[in-house]
């Protein structure tokens, strides 16, 4: 209530932007929000998902027994929709076989057994003038890197930087929002990779041709705006802009409306209203990487929540398993519900034994007391309030798609009722009062009917 | 002329002519069409499909009942192929026809797991939707198996033969005399367990874990460890060792015995006889009074909580 009425007094924020719809949810960001970013240590044994992204996944290169240095590729690009991937510790590789992962299936993961006595320091580095590289060869550059989008989604970065033909980009929008509860990976990276990810910035927008770059903050993160107002490069190409505190103000399209106030069509991409997204996690990445020709090997986590004794944001090489984490750091009371990710749309995991991949951002830990009455058991018949119809930010009809959800008529939703333009946000299972897992429903929805795609 | 309009238009017996003559005359017009434009149709059609069981269920391949009825009128099905219908019932249309009744071989749902909530580990609990769908987009659902039955029974909803019951084990049972193959439960599995098999082939590998030996029994105890056992007790190519798993050659059934199944150490091989499943010899006898704890770990306080 006392967080509310301060925003009704900040007279500033009447005149920032912001979407139509979304919710308020607490932002329970204290937790780590003032917490500096620290090395974690290197797990014994690190697990590598050959499909840590979206696409197809990676080709090992690497044989059984084979000994790595930190930094080495050990597995390269199957194609365009696809990275390579890099050593994250020099160590040996003990085993190529299928572990869990956090979606759930097992998936062919490469075990790298690290060396403890090593000095884990990163041999394959080459530095090379990134003003002098074309854009064609920064996008292969960035492929090489094996950078994706770090803020959740795993999307290749370099597939973003090709437009499709006819498309051309003149503003870069560089997504510092994070709207999620809980996490503030990016808000740590925004105050302390300042430098790399203006590089990062130019960059993109060498590769793309853009013109101009903004990026973009939520105003809870002041200090972040300060930070980087201060190294903005003279010529005024790149701008930092604040806008509302609102969930899902992170999301892509929702960054267009607020920012520029474009929409981006329905199944469209950015480039078709001349904008390119990327999250700052990954601009930062890319920033410090490129000019060195190294990979991702690691990335900041925000490990987090009431279950966590010493929460706090951290630089955890790739394949750690989340196991090893919560041991180091302890758990307090009855931890029982794990989230990879933020609580809103973050995926549940079934097993400590799943490892950190290039797009989990948070590990976030609830314990039994926030986990109660959370079960679907609880639901109730829909009332038709039309709570969900006001919060949803893409203008859909959640409570209409849920009926049809439950009575499988999949199809329909996805012809009729814009099912694919949903992407999962939950502001509609947040604020329904009868508690209806609905997006629950309209991922089943969806995977019923990729499968259908598939089939047919 | 034009009183004759007033007249209609200012009255109710006018009202009554006209909506009565506009009635006749859109009824001509019906009677002319239904004859012009009548498709002439076998009559036979609507017999036969009166004689079906309108269940629509799928099983003979057709999309419903009649296009069945329409196909077995042209020649092309024989009555046989409704797998609902009672022979007696099937045989009538036959005769009615004048055609063979083709007996169709019975086929079963059949589920490719054991690992009940008695014998497979379960890694974390469920709690959300109870659906095997919804457990599937939430991280796999519990089970460490990530190959097993999540037990949420989308097959038993999808059942419209009542054929399938959860047992106490939470295992979907199939009824093998109410299944009629109509494949419901096989697209309703989102882990593809189930699929449609003659009854006679009798010998089943009730598994369908790619893990490694030891990973597998770890995860549950009658998974099949691809020991090789089987398949060197069974004649020559019956049964091979895929991708640690025992995949047997229904092709060569009729070789198929009850001797490859007596050494499997877990009874994941097993041979079905009616409802029964039997396992070998030296299958380990497993006696449980509750389901496994959750978790894989026997102490679950070795992740240090500080204080």
């Amino acid at each position: 209530m006392i967080n509310g009425l301060h925003r009704l007094f900040d007279t500033d924020r009447w005149f920032r932007r912001t979407f139509s719809h979304g919710i308020h949810p607490t932002e329970n960001k204290h937790f780590t929000a003032d917490k500096p970013i620290q090395r974690f240590p290197f797990a014994p044994e690190l697990v590598l998902p050959l499909s840590q992204h979206a696409g197809a996944p990676s080709e090992p290169l690497v044989h059984l027994g084979q000994e790595v240095l930190r930094g080495e590729p050990i597995a390269k690009a199957a194609g365009f929709m696809s990275v390579p991937q890099h050593a994250p510790a020099t160590g040996v590789i003990k085993k190529i076989e299928l572990m869990p992962t956090s979606k759930g299936p097992r998936t062919l993961s490469i075990i790298l057994e690290v060396y403890p006595g090593d000095s884990q320091e990163v041999r394959y580095a080459q530095e090379r003038d990134v003003d002098a590289m074309s854009p064609q060869e920064i996008v292969q550059a960035v492929q090489d890197t094996g950078l994706v989008g770090l803020g959740g989604a795993a999307f290749p970065t370099h597939v973003k930087l090709s437009p499709p033909k006819g498309h051309s980009v003149h503003t870069v929008i560089i997504n510092g929002c994070e709207c999620e509860p809980f996490l503030t990976t990016d808000h740590r990276v925004m105050l302390e990779q300042t430098d790399d990810l203006i590089l990062g910035t130019r960059i993109l927008m060498k590769a793309l041709g853009a013109k101009n770059a903004i990026i973009g903050t939520e105003d809870n993160k002041p200090d972040a705006v300060e930070a980087l107002k201060a190294k903005l490069p003279e010529d005024g190409s790149i701008s930092v802009e604040m806008v509302r505190t609102k969930y899902p103000q992170g999301a892509e399209k929702m960054m267009a409306k607020s920012l520029l106030g474009v929409e981006i069509p329905s199944g469209g991409y950015p480039s078709s209203v001349g904008l390119a997204v990327f999250n700052v996690s990954s601009t930062a990445q890319l920033g410090s990487l490129l000019p060195q020709s190294r990979g991702v090997i690691e990335r900041v986590v925000t490990i987090t929540g009431p279950g966590v004794s010493k929460p706090g944001n951290y630089t955890v090489a790739i394949g750690t398993p989340i196991r090893f984490l919560l041991d180091e750091l302890g758990f307090r009371g009855n931890a029982q519900h794990l989230i990879l990710g933020g609580p809103m749309m973050g995926g549940t995991v079934s097993s400590l034994d799943v490892p950190i991949t290039k797009g989990c951002g948070g590990v976030l830990v609830l314990t039994e007391k926030e986990m109660q009455g959370q079960t679907a058991s609880a639901a109730y018949p829909c009332i038709n309030c039309g709570k969900c119809v006001e919060t949803c930010p893409m203008h859909l009809n959640p409570c209409h798609l849920g009926k049809l959800a439950y009575k499988h008529r999949y199809e329909e939703m996805a012809d009729a009722f814009q099912l694919n333009d949903c992407f999962e946000c939950g502001c509609c299972s947040y604020v329904c009062p009868s508690g209806i897992p609905l997006v629950q429903y309209f991922r089943i929805s969806k995977a019923s009917n990729r499968e259908k795609a598939k089939a047919s | 002329m034009s009183e004759l309009i007033l007249w209609i238009g200012s009255n109710l017996a006018g009202a009554l002519v006209f909506m009565g003559g506009l009635g006749l005359v859109l009824a001509g017009v019906l009677a002319v069409a239904n004859r012009k434009l009548h498709v002439a149709e076998d009559p036979r059609i609507d017999e036969v499909e009166e004689m079906l069981p309108k269940a629509n269920c799928g099983a003979c391949g057709f999309p419903g009942c009649r296009p069945f009825a329409e196909s077995c009128v042209s020649g092309a099905s024989n009555p046989g192929g409704c797998t609902v219908n009672s022979t007696d019932m099937s045989q009538f249309i036959a005769e009615f026809l004048g055609v063979e009744l083709g007996e169709e071989a019975k086929r079963v749902a059949r589920l490719a797991c054991a690992g009940g909530t008695h014998v497979a580990r379960m890694r974390a609990q469920y709690t959300g939707l109870k659906s095997c769908q919804a457990a599937v987009v939430t991280g796999g659902g519990g089970k460490a198996c990530s190959w097993g039955c999540l037990g949420l029974a989308d097959c038993e909803v999808s059942c419209d033969f009542d054929a399938i019951r959860m047992n106490r084990y939470g295992l979907p049972e199939v009824s093998e005399e109410k299944c009629v193959a109509c494949n419901d439960c096989v697209e309703a599995c989102p882990l593809d367990l189930f699929s449609l098999q003659p009854v006679n082939n009798r010998l089943w590998v009730a598994c369908k874990s790619l893990a490694e030996g030891d990973e597998a029994l770890e995860d549950c105890e009658v998974a099949c460890t691809a020991c090789g056992r089987c398949a060197a007790d069974a004649p020559e190519g019956l049964i091979t060792m895929v991708n640690n798993l025992a995949v047997i050659d229904y092709a060569r059934n009729n070789l198929a015995t009850r001797l490859p199944i007596q050494r499997c150490p877990t009874g994941a091989i097993v041979w079905l006889e009616g409802e029964q499943a039997d396992k070998g010899l030296a299958a380990k006898k497993i006696i449980r009074k509750d389901p496994l704890p959750v978790g894989l770990d026997p102490d679950p306080t070795h992740l240090n909580s500080s204080p």
